[in-house]
Parts: structure tokens; sequence; C-alpha cells
């Protein structure tokens, strides 16, 4: 990278920050002279404060959605590419599940939410589902459309080869898919968090999802934030993990946005 | 004696069915190709002319004639011998330059170190030396179409199938390339066969010029260029060069 180039990319990280401090300051502002009541609206301090009140247990909480999102995520990407792989072996499997995977994409997960519960008692588990069930389809099928497409010319320099299907696979069709695998990932990191909340709110004895609707009770706002916050720092975290193996594997123009 | 052909097409007909309808794609080509040769395939779009490619690459069978690849004295593998090169570049994005060349050395299992070697004399003889480490998206067009000149010589192939191999590159360009390709083909000593529908580049490229017709696909010549060697741009201008066009636009029905 040349010196202008890495000047303009931090100048556009300075950017990114200063949005963000912006919004902290407008809401501190916002607070600070809109007379605004503090179960309406709590400052970024009294947000903040909501973290020292231990019957909150906020380590438990941040551990418990943190499982679930992780588990669920973890489930839907093994699940989704296997899945994926599973159907570029054989056309015919291809053609029978894909347009029933598409139609099972159009449910509403949230919606089985109730159901999972029935199914599976409340607790972790039915939340890891939750949080599976809304990140696999993305993943699933980017995942299957990247290995689809693959330019007919390349398939004939490798048959003039006589390369084997395993080499077609391994050398062009995997690696030219990873760019559509990691950009169903980060649809699915964002969703998969949702899913685990949702199933938090639905039934469950312990998560921030669960601490967001005990404190909704006794009116609590500044715990909401804060618990809205850790939710989304968790997402965060997830994205970015998904984000710096994409930067690790895929190189930069290969990238789908 | 003279030396045997390397290519010999008696007959060699191709035929396309879909949905019980038959397609003529190819019909009696009957053509010889040297050892060494560089023959230009020209005709319009829908000639067969990428069919007659494929079916020479071994990647459609014929459906009639003879189509023999290859002599006694000088054998030929048809899973080793053959290099192709596309309208497209093709490289694969997430390699650099040098691995992209390495391709089919790869699926051929050739021992990776010599071809390691053979890759970086190739891209140095199509002219990307220090270009080894750049991603495709750092290349021009035509950079991106040497280094998969590259990858098609990587194996070292007897034959190299280009399916019209500059048409997606600006004229000057493929001027360029033009040149390029002959000093190529010269020092590397290849039986080129080379698909193009530009008249001019198939006259001042080839050896020989087999002319391919559409509607129905037929071969309609075959004759050798005798303009001396090296070409050069300026031949464009030379009477003969003027003579042969002539002759293949009046059988492609443009005079």
């Amino acid at each position: 990278m040349t010196r202008s180039e890495t000047r303009q990319m931090l100048a556009r990280y300075t950017l990114g920050a200063l949005a963000h401090v912006a919004l902290i300051l407008a809401w501190y502002l916002f607070v600070r002279f809109g007379d605004v009541p503090k179960y309406v609206m709590p400052s970024p301090g009294a947000t903040l404060e909501a973290l020292l009140e231990p019957n909150y247990d906020w380590w438990s909480g941040i551990a418990v959605t943190g499982t679930e999102i992780f588990a669920g995520y973890f489930l839907a990407l093994v699940v989704g590419v296997a899945l994926a792989l599973f159907f570029t072996w054989s056309k015919i499997l291809e053609a029978f599940f894909m347009p029933l995977l598409v139609s099972l994409n159009m449910i509403p997960k949230v919606a089985l939410g109730p159901l999972i519960i029935v199914w599976f008692k409340y607790g972790m588990l039915p939340n890891s589902l939750m949080a599976f069930s809304i990140a696999v389809f993305p993943i699933l099928l980017t995942t299957a459309r990247g290995l689809s497409e693959i330019e007919p010319e390349l398939l004939d320099l490798v048959r003039s080869l006589k390369g084997s299907r395993w080499q077609l696979f391994t050398k062009i069709q995997l690696p030219g898919a990873l760019p559509y695998i990691f950009s169903g990932m980060k649809v699915g990191a964002i969703l998969a968090v949702a899913g685990a909340v949702v199933g938090e709110f639905l039934a469950s004895d312990k998560g921030l999802g669960y601490l967001m609707l005990q404190v909704q009770v006794t009116l609590d706002t500044p715990a909401m934030f804060m618990a809205v916050i850790l939710i989304t720092l968790l997402g965060v975290a997830l994205y970015g993990m998904v984000l710096g193996l994409e930067r690790l594997v895929v190189p930069k123009d290969a990238r789908v946005a | 004696m003279s030396p045997e052909p390397f290519i010999r097409l008696c007959g060699v007909r191709k035929v396309y069915r879909t949905a019980g309808e038959e397609h003529l794609a190819i019909s009696d080509a009957t053509f010889d190709v040297m050892p060494g040769e560089l023959v230009s395939l020209v005709g319009p779009s829908g000639c067969g002319k990428s069919t007659l490619l494929k079916v020479l690459a071994g990647l459609h069978p014929h459906d009639g004639g003879d189509l023999r690849i290859g002599s006694a004295a000088n054998p030929f593998d048809p899973s080793r011998d053959v290099g192709m090169v596309f309208q497209a570049p093709l490289l694969l994005k997430w390699r650099r330059v040098l691995e992209n060349v390495l391709l089919p050395a790869e699926i051929l299992g050739l021992p990776l170190a010599a071809a390691r070697e053979r890759a970086r004399e190739l891209l140095a003889l199509v002219g990307l030396s220090g270009h080894e480490d750049k991603y495709p998206y750092e290349l021009s067009g035509g950079m991106q179409q040497r280094a998969a000149i590259a990858r098609a010589l990587v194996h070292d192939p007897k034959l190299v199938l280009m399916d019209e191999p500059f048409g997606a590159l600006d004229a000057l360009t493929r001027e360029k390339m033009n040149l390029e390709l002959l000093r190529i083909w010269k020092e590397a000593g290849k039986t080129i066969v080379f698909v193009t529908h530009g008249i001019s580049e198939a006259v001042f490229l080839g050896t020989r010029v087999v002319v391919l017709t559409a509607g129905p696909a037929r071969m309609a010549d075959n004759f050798v260029i005798e303009l001396p060697r090296p070409r050069t741009l300026d031949m464009k201008t030379h009477e003969q060069f003027g003579v042969y066009s002539r002759r293949i636009y009046r059988l492609l029905g443009m005079e």
C-alpha cells in the first residue's frame, strides 16, 4: 500500500469512528437537555451504570446468549455448507431439494418459535435451534449458488486435461465458491443473533433476552439499553470473526460485497 | 518424403441433437495440419469452428469421418498434449499469476518444482516477468491473456488450441498480441489451431487458412498462406495479403 492510500484509509476509519462518537454525543445531549424521563431514554452514563447492578448477572447472560448464538451459527454453517456440497454432487438431488429449500426459506423462521418450544422445551437448545434455523438458509443458498457458478470453458479446460471430478471441485469449484460462502456467512451471522434473542423472548430462564423481559417489568430502561448493546456486541464479535477469516482466505478482488 | 501430418481430418462430421431435431454443426471437414503449423480456422458465428476445436480437444466425439492426431513418429497423448486458450482469459481470481499458469501441471500431477521453473520461463516468454506474484485483477486484459497462453504451454503440449483468444481485446492490443503470438509460436515450436472470425487476423497469423461457412456449416476452402516470415504489420498492405483476404471474403458471401 502506498502512503497516500494509507492516509486515505486512515481518514476513512477516522470518519467512521467519528460518526459513532457523534451518535453517542447526540444521545447524551438529547437526554441532558431534552428533559426526557429516565424510563423512556436513559443517558449513556445511566446505561453504563446498569452494568454495576449485581442482580442482573451480566456475565452469565452474555455467556448464555453468546453460546446460543455461536452454537446455532456453527451448526448452520456446517449443515448449510454440507448440504450445498451434497447438492453439487448430484444434479437430481439439487433439482429435487433446491426448490423445496427456497420455499422453506419463505417461512418466517421467527414464526416457528412457539413450535420449537413445544418440541424442545425451553432453554439453550431451542434458542440455538432458532438461531440455526434462521442462519442456515442464506449460508446454504449462497454456497449452492457459488458452487454452481463455474464457467463452462473452465470446465472444458479441466476436461481437456482429463482432470478428475475431485480436482475440479478442490481446485476450481470450492475456492470459486468461497466468496459466496462468506457472503452467506455474513448475512447468517447477523440473523443468528436475532434468532437466539427471539428464542429467549419466547421462552427461557436465562440469557440477555430473558433479562430484557425481566427489567421491562420493572421499567429499568437503562438495563434494557445495556442488554441491547451487549447483544449487538455479541453480533459484532461474530461478524468480525467471519470478516477476519474472509480476509485470511479470500483475496481482495474475489470477495463479494 | 514429406513429413507426416500431425492432424488429419477426413470427412469429419458433427451433429447436435436437441429435442429430436438434428443440427449439423460440421460437415465434411477435410484438411491436414503439419507438425509446427499455425492453422487459422476462420468463419462467421455458427459455422462450427469452435465445435471443431472442441472435437480436436477431445471434448466432444465426432459423428462421422476420420480424425487422427499424432503419428508413430510423433505420438499424441490426448490427456497431456492439448493446451487451450479461450476468448476470456479465465484465470482463477484467487490464484496469483504463477499459480494460475501451474494449474494444468497440477491437474496432470507433474513434478511441481520443475513445473514452477518452466512456468517462470514461460511467463518470461510471454512478457510477464515480474508479474508472477500478482493477482489477475492487477493485470490488463492483454496481460491476462498472455498469462492464459503461458498456462496453455506449461505442460508442454504438442497441440495448442485457441478459440478467438484476442476477440475481447481492443484493436491495437489485438495487433500487438498477434505479433506476440507469432513470436511465442516460433520460440515454443508448437502446432497451433487458431479459431477466429477476423479475416485479416487469420491471414496474418496462419501458415494455412481453413475457411468454414455457416448455414449449412461446411468447410469451404483450405489454402496455404505464402507470405514471408517473420510476418510484419506492413505486410497487411501488401497486394498478396489483399488477394488472400478477398478470397475469404468472397467465400463468406461478402463480396
